[in-house]
């Protein structure tokens, strides 16, 4: 019984001595109702609501249409993906990551790896490596065209959003060839990718990476220079880079403040840094800023993919430790110890030693953070994320307040959240 | 040849009720087919296929709505104010097909017991009574925003109301130009007044065109003035709760003020039915005879009406109201939309002084023509059109250096250092 509840008491510190659990404390949060007759009026934008890019629940109170206060209210798509973590084996969990930025699901993969391999002390051939930059940049630019798409939807452009789409049907195609899925890819294995490039894959993100920056191009001539768009986002939702830094904000919402942060430049990671790219930064924080730091990102996501793609080198794709890989397929089919050691990795899973690492990388929506905690076993004691919108999201309040109604959801779209991560 | 022959009063009364069914199901026409337009258009545009499964090219796609919206449940919130829940769409669709009454969108049509007028009611207050009923609609939305009980809804009915009463005064003002050129206000007449000015009023009044095509847009709540509605911010404003047919109504009642409002751009701007360079088919009623204008002495030349003018006007008039419907969904496609305060801005700050300045304008403009004793033709319009021009030319300059859109001025150096790209930055400490 005692052993029972060390084990219990390890893996679950919230329980207390007896093994009885300790219930954390929610207090529930009310936004009080203003009474009949006052200025203010409470105005629920979402959980359903076409502009809130999920279950976002925006408390507002407009005063006319004037925002007095935002309050975000999460929760509404909680899954639990962390404390279900602690339950997988360090390769089932690959597929949960995808769930939480499902606008970017190869980042959320090959952050995950990356933290585990740092964990492990693995490190990847060089055609995983190339392969993961393709990943990333390539959901990098996945996951801007939807913010795109979503920010001319809510500024009420409806054309560039399919321009967009058709961009990520692309992409959707590319993922589906690499993984035979278009959103959960779970693409990635500790030590590895779940199978080496396809055949012509490489082309076919090159062909992608080619026609991309002509329909930039062409929601640049709709947008950018647009007078109603300017006018609805110029100076609207602006953010002082130290005010910036203060909430935390990541990723292109804080290089449109003017702060240079960006993890692929300051903590480089997979020889970024002999890449060619430029870190695009904005100068006023305002919608439009980053909005154009967004469209340019796009751009140095194309370049990078074309640099990754000249240097992608032949040769394996996983590494090669009998502990870490599997063996092949024909292999296992074919002789007894290739079974028997396939059998061993899949039922026991790979042991990580009981320490814990922090792994960063630069997510399509910010610094995307990754903890992990080993205990000996194949699985992870703890496994906590820091996600990017959910800190973005922190600074609606501050941001919205005191404009309009409209402005409150370029604000919005300009963050670029996704719920997935924000609720996990 | 030229002498009239009055209808009698049992084959007016006929002619009116046929005219009456004819123009009200060729609108609802419209109105149907401007549905399946705006999908295909707007696929066109985006690089989609839009609705093409219905029928040959979807041309069923509007039948099939109309069919799906009947058989659909009628929802009414529990808390809504019903009696008001239901007048709302009935207000918001009748003024908008009754409007339609008063544009002239043919030459007469003669037949054997006499000429027909192809205009369901020639009313001597022509474009007021278009004025006056159009902003009755405006009730029928704050009516169903404000019944619906929910503050999507009453946002949306609150921001509709002050818009089109906002539109309604620049729309009027842009109109006041169009009387004063044609000296009535019967739509007919207006007609009538631009083929003798041998110009369409597009290009005498240029500026007044300009601004009643942002009026009305703005009065019809499309694109980029759709702030009852903007789907993104207010979910779809005040018909949020409406369902199936009630819903549709409001749908038809947009569309139906769609096609008054681009029939009306044709008669006001474009000559209504007239077929330019052929003055064969211009046609007025004078002292009781046909005739087509004026000869030197003053002396009226006569004409009598044909079917082929009729049928050929007809066309002339359907053209220019489809090159308005197109331009419609063109404009919805292509550009983002407003938000409430910069309409408002531009509606009180820059239309109606401006308006005003250029009623002045054009007034004083021909006072001074009349006082020179230039007559009414094509010297009088060309002048008018030099003014017109400058003062437009004047304006899109006013308005593009950002008096409108606060910021539009900036874009540019905006755009010069934003976003900079900066360089590798490991001269820095990077963040722990």
């Amino acid at each position: 019984m005692s052993s029972t509840v060390d084990y219990l008491a390890r893996r679950n510190p919230e329980m207390g001595p007896d093994g009885t659990p300790v219930p954390s404390p929610i207090e529930p949060f009310e936004v009080a109702e203003p009474e009949l007759g006052s200025s203010t009026m409470l105005v629920n934008v979402g959980p359903q609501h076409p502009a809130t890019h999920g279950v976002l629940r925006l408390v507002v109170e407009l005063d006319g249409e004037t925002v007095v206060s935002v309050v975000p209210r999460l929760g509404y798509l909680h899954s639990s993906f962390e404390k279900l973590g602690e339950y997988r084996t360090w390769n089932q969990i690959v597929t949960l990551t995808d769930r939480m930025d499902y606008l970017a699901p190869l980042i959320y993969n090959c952050a995950y790896v990356m933290a585990v391999e740092k964990l492990m002390g693995i490190e990847v051939t060089d055609r995983c490596r190339v392969a993961r930059v393709i990943c990333m940049e390539m959901d990098r630019i996945f996951s801007h065209l939807l913010w795109l798409g979503t920010w001319s939807i809510d500024v009420g452009a409806f054309t560039p959003f399919l321009y967009a789409f058709q961009q990520r049907e692309k992409v959707y195609k590319l993922h589906e060839a690499l993984t035979g899925a278009r959103i959960t890819t779970s693409a990635t294995r500790i030590g590895g990718m779940m199978a080496d490039l396809p055949e012509g894959w490489a082309r076919g993100v090159r062909e992608f990476a080619d026609n991309l920056p002509a329909t930039l191009d062409e929601v640049d001539a709709l947008l950018t220079c647009n007078a109603i768009h300017v006018g609805r986002t110029q100076g609207i939702g602006a953010i002082s880079a130290e005010e910036a830094v203060n909430y935390g904000l990541t990723g292109a919402n804080l290089r449109a403040s003017g702060v240079p942060y960006d993890v692929r430049k300051d903590r480089p990671y997979y020889e970024y840094e002999s890449y060619d790219f430029e870190v695009p930064i904005g100068c006023h924080g305002d919608c439009y800023d980053r909005y154009l730091v967004r469209m340019e990102e796009m751009r140095q996501s194309v370049h990078i993919l074309h640099q990754a793609l000249d240097r992608l080198p032949d040769g394996p794709m996983d590494v090669e430790d009998p502990r870490i890989s599997l063996p092949s397929k024909t292999d296992c089919m074919s002789d007894m110890e290739s079974m028997i050691h396939h059998f061993k990795l899949i039922t026991e899973g790979i042991p990580a030693p009981a320490e814990d690492c922090w792994f960063s990388v630069e997510g399509s929506k910010g610094e995307l953070g990754m903890y992990v905690v080993g205990d000996g076993g194949p699985k992870p004691v703890r496994w906590r994320i820091r996600p990017p919108s959910f800190v973005n999201l922190s600074a609606i309040p501050k941001l919205a307040e005191g404009h309009l109604m409209a402005d409150l959801i370029m604000i919005n779209a300009s963050l670029d959240i996704v719920l997935g991560e924000i609720d996990r | 040849m030229g002498e009239m022959q009055e209808l009698s009063t049992f084959w007016f009364v006929t002619f009116g009720a046929v005219k009456v069914v004819a123009v009200f199901t060729v609108v609802m026409a419209v109105v149907a087919y401007m549905t399946l337009a705006e999908r295909r258009v707007s696929a066109f545009i985006q690089d989609r296929l839009g609705p093409n499964r219905v029928g040959p090219f979807g041309l069923l796609q509007p039948i099939a709505d109309g069919i799906k919206n009947i058989i659909k449940e009628e929802t009414m919130p529990g808390t809504a104010a019903k009696f008001y829940f239901v007048l709302g769409p009935a207000l918001a669709i009748m003024p908008a097909v009754v409007t339609f009454a008063v544009i002239p969108f043919a030459a007469p049509l003669p037949t054997p017991v006499g000429t027909v007028d192809m205009i369901v009611a020639d009313v001597p207050i022509g474009i007021l009574y278009i004025l006056a009923l159009s902003s009755l609609a405006v009730y029928g939305i704050v009516l169903s925003g404000w019944a619906s009980n929910n503050k999507y809804a009453f946002l949306g009915g609150l921001r509709a109301s002050a818009q089109m009463i906002s539109y309604e005064v620049a729309l009027g003002l842009s109109v006041i130009a169009v009387l004063l050129l044609a000296g009535n206000v019967t739509l007919t007449e207006m007609v009538w007044k631009q083929q003798q000015l041998g110009l369409w009023f597009v290009f005498p009044l240029s500026l007044a065109f300009i601004f009643f095509l942002i009026s009305a847009l703005a009065e019809t709540n499309r694109l980029p003035f759709d702030m009852p509605e903007a789907e993104s911010e207010l979910i779809t404003g005040y018909h949020t709760e409406y369902s199936a047919m009630k819903f549709s109504m409001f749908f038809i009642a947009e569309y139906a003020h769609v096609v008054t409002a681009s029939a009306l751009m044709a008669t006001l701007f474009f000559g209504g039915w007239d077929i330019p360079f052929w003055p064969g088919d211009d046609m007025f009623r004078h002292e009781g005879a046909w005739i087509r204008g004026f000869d030197e002495s003053g002396a009226p030349i006569p004409t009598s009406p044909s079917v082929l003018i009729t049928l050929l006007t007809l066309a002339a008039f359907s053209v220019k109201t489809g090159f308005f419907l197109l331009l419609y969904i063109w404009i919805r496609w292509t550009l983002p939309r407003f938000r409430y305060d910069q309409v408002m801005h531009l509606g009180w700050k820059v239309l109606l002084p401006a308006a005003l300045a250029y009623i002045m304008l054009i007034a004083g403009t021909m006072l001074v023509l009349d006082q020179l004793g230039v007559a009414y033709g094509m010297l009088y319009g060309l002048v008018l059109t030099a003014v017109s021009g400058v003062t437009t030319l004047a304006f899109l300059f006013f308005v593009d250096r950002d008096r409108v859109i606060s910021g539009a001025h900036r874009k540019r150096t905006t755009r010069a250092r934003a976003p900079r790209a900066v360089a590798d930055p490991a001269g820095r400490t990077p963040p722990s």
